[in-house]
């Protein structure tokens, strides 16, 4: 049996209003994810995926509760052990990609392992091989087209060998083709590189592709809080 | 190695303000080690300028006006004084060796100085350094009208041996004052590098008899430049007493260096102000990398926010916009020799060829070294505002949109 990799407990995060109200966004009583395990959640915008793979990856701090990966406390890390953490565990993919447009294919992707493991130029050539730009590694971002930039996206998200890969509405940007390529080559990656994998997205069509689908509504009592209120 | 990346990357998307902001501290590094290397050197050189005498006996007025007229051949002469007056103080038992000098006359305003051959036979102008004519050249005959022309002054007027030239009347040069004599160049002097380069020497007598000078002039001479004997410290302390304090009719100045030195006293506060303008320049250009480098910290949010969620921690941040703001007060200093380059050069042409005075624009200084240092300080201490800004970069809010 496959050993868990994520676990969550009684998470909660919320957010000041500009009117002084506490403005809950997140209160998911237990989540898992297993090693290797890719899972998508479904939800629509601004229902607090962004937030909850936020707080995964350890760039938000939970209000309460706790958040385990690979058999440590993100939450109960202080924030350089979190960098280091998301550094050496966490790979992310962006909807809007995040790539950094001053520099070429080939320095995003180092850069996605230079907080971690350290830069391996050899490992990130593959990597670029592997999704197809071996022949755009002195590129810069501008001269890709939207599917080539998602592709250095990915490559970047494998680049520190992570354990898990968060996923944050992938296919956001991409028509309908170049969604359905993006997203094999996230899971082929990911299964290549022994990577779990956690999906939020509100695309019926990429949901589709995965096998264990979950409403984010349905594990995140924040939002029945809020319909409720 | 990923810290140089940034800072290189971030330098090169602000190619445009890197470059504007490296020029300022270019230009004031480069103005700093340029007025302080001047100020340094010159002082030096003409303090150690002496001809190889101890003193100078003129006609009673300033000790810093003698000095200058009859060791760096600038300004007029205070007055002359009796040949007598020579002769007794070439007699004196504490003095090694007295040299008359006559001056009055030019050649296209370069000086022309009369003096006698132990200028140039028996004076070392600087430790181990003595006159000598260059090949092809002899010293003048002092009975004849001949001349030895300096190594400047032969190469700005072109002279050689064998050459004849009539002289002007007077220090400054006016055409309409050309003398009748005749005289004949019978040798260039090697380059000494102090102010004999600049003048044309010829006979004591020359000068005196001169068709046009005040007959009076024959029995006189301008100065008489004086070595004292070895230890003659207490010869020439008693000398300034018997002259300067006991006498009213002659100055004596001794030692030359301390004369020139109050020169440098006195115009101490131009040095000053120049200094003042060289830290106020890098003051300036300090705040133009503040001002560069934290207003492109708003276009850097999103970069910043991408950075922290791929691991990198706010240090690291902090680390890369520090070195960044050091990194151009640092290509800046690079700059900053190259202004050094072109000013002190110039400067020292120019201040050779006014003064004969030369200085080595490439000789080490000390501010070689803090210059550099203290600017690229002061461009990293710019970087702080902005690394507290970067810091305080709040990582979720700029990884919008959110979903």
């Amino acid at each position: 049996m496959a050993m868990t990799l994520l676990e969550i407990s009684q998470l909660k995060k919320s957010f000041t209003a500009p009117d002084g109200a506490a403005h809950g966004v997140v209160n998911i009583k237990e989540f898992h994810l297993a090693e290797r395990e890719h899972a998508a959640l479904q939800g629509e915008s601004g229902c607090g995926k962004t937030t909850f793979l936020h707080l995964i990856a350890g760039i938000l701090k939970p209000d309460s509760g706790a958040i385990k990966i690979a058999g440590r406390e993100m939450s109960a890390l202080r924030e350089p052990a979190r960098d280091r953490l998301r550094a050496t565990t966490i790979g992310y993919i962006f909807q809007v990609f995040n790539l950094l447009q001053g520099y070429t294919c080939l320095e995003n992707v180092l850069l996605g392992m230079s907080f971690g493991p350290g830069m391996d130029r050899g490992f990130a050539q593959a990597l670029l091989q592997r999704v197809g730009l071996g022949h755009r590694l002195h590129h810069y971002p501008r001269q890709l087209s939207t599917g080539q930039q998602q592709r250095v996206a990915v490559a970047r998200a494998l680049a520190n060998r992570p354990k898990l890969v968060l996923a944050d509405e992938p296919t956001g940007n991409l028509d309908h083709k170049n969604a359905r390529e993006s997203l094999q080559l996230i899971r082929e990656g990911c299964r290549e590189n022994g990577a779990a994998l956690l999906l939020v997205s509100h695309d019926r069509e990429a949901l589709a592709q995965f096998e264990n689908v979950r409403e984010f509504a349905a594990i995140n009592q924040a939002a029945g809080e809020q319909a409720g209120a | 190695m990923t810290l140089w990346l940034l800072v290189w990357k971030s330098l090169r998307q602000h190619a445009l303000s890197t470059v504007v902001t490296a020029l300022s501290i270019a230009l004031a590094g480069g103005l700093l080690m340029s007025v302080w290397t001047i100020k340094d050197q010159a002082r030096a050189a003409f303090m150690g300028v002496n001809e190889g005498f101890d003193a100078v006996l003129g006609a009673r007025g300033s000790k810093l006006q003698l000095v200058l007229n009859s060791i760096f051949h600038l300004e007029a002469s205070p007055g002359n004084l009796d040949w007598a007056d020579y002769q007794d103080i070439a007699r004196n038992p504490n003095v090694e060796l007295a040299v008359p000098i006559a001056v009055g006359d030019n050649y296209y305003g370069y000086r022309l100085v009369g003096t006698t051959p132990e200028y140039f036979t028996r004076v070392e102008y600087a430790p181990g350094g003595k006159f000598a004519v260059q090949p092809g050249g002899a010293l003048f005959d002092p009975a004849r009208k001949e001349a030895v022309a300096g190594d400047f002054v032969a190469r700005k007027m072109k002279l050689k041996v064998g050459d004849t030239f009539h002289p002007f009347h007077g220090l400054i040069f006016d055409e309409k004052n050309q003398h009748a004599e005749t005289y004949v160049v019978t040798g260039i002097l090697k380059p000494s590098n102090t102010p004999a380069d600049r003048v044309i020497w010829i006979p004591l007598e020359g000068l005196q008899k001169m068709a046009g000078h005040d007959p009076k002039a024959e029995t006189e001479v301008s100065a008489v430049l004086v070595k004292l004997k070895a230890g003659g410290a207490m010869a020439g302390f008693r000398m300034d007493m018997m002259y300067n304090k006991q006498g009213n009719r002659l100055t004596f100045a001794w030692p030359i260096g301390r004369v020139v030195a109050e020169l440098f006293d006195k115009i101490g506060w131009f040095d000053r102000v120049l200094a003042l303008v060289s830290y106020l320049v890098a003051v300036v250009a300090t705040a133009s990398i503040l001002a560069s480098v934290y207003n492109s910290m708003n276009e850097r949010r999103r970069e910043i926010a991408i950075l922290r969620a791929l691991g990198a921690r706010r240090r690291t941040i902090v680390a890369a916009i520090l070195l960044e703001s050091a990194s151009i007060s640092a290509f800046g200093m690079v700059a900053g020799f190259a202004v050094y380059g072109v000013i002190v050069p110039v400067v020292a042409q120019i201040m050779r060829a006014q003064t004969g005075v030369v200085i080595d624009p490439f000789k080490f200084s000390r501010i070689m070294l803090w210059a550099p240092a203290g600017l690229i300080l002061m461009g990293a201490l710019a970087g702080v505002l902005p690394a507290i800004k970067a810091y305080r970069t709040a990582v979720a809010e700029n990884l919008a949109p959110l979903s």
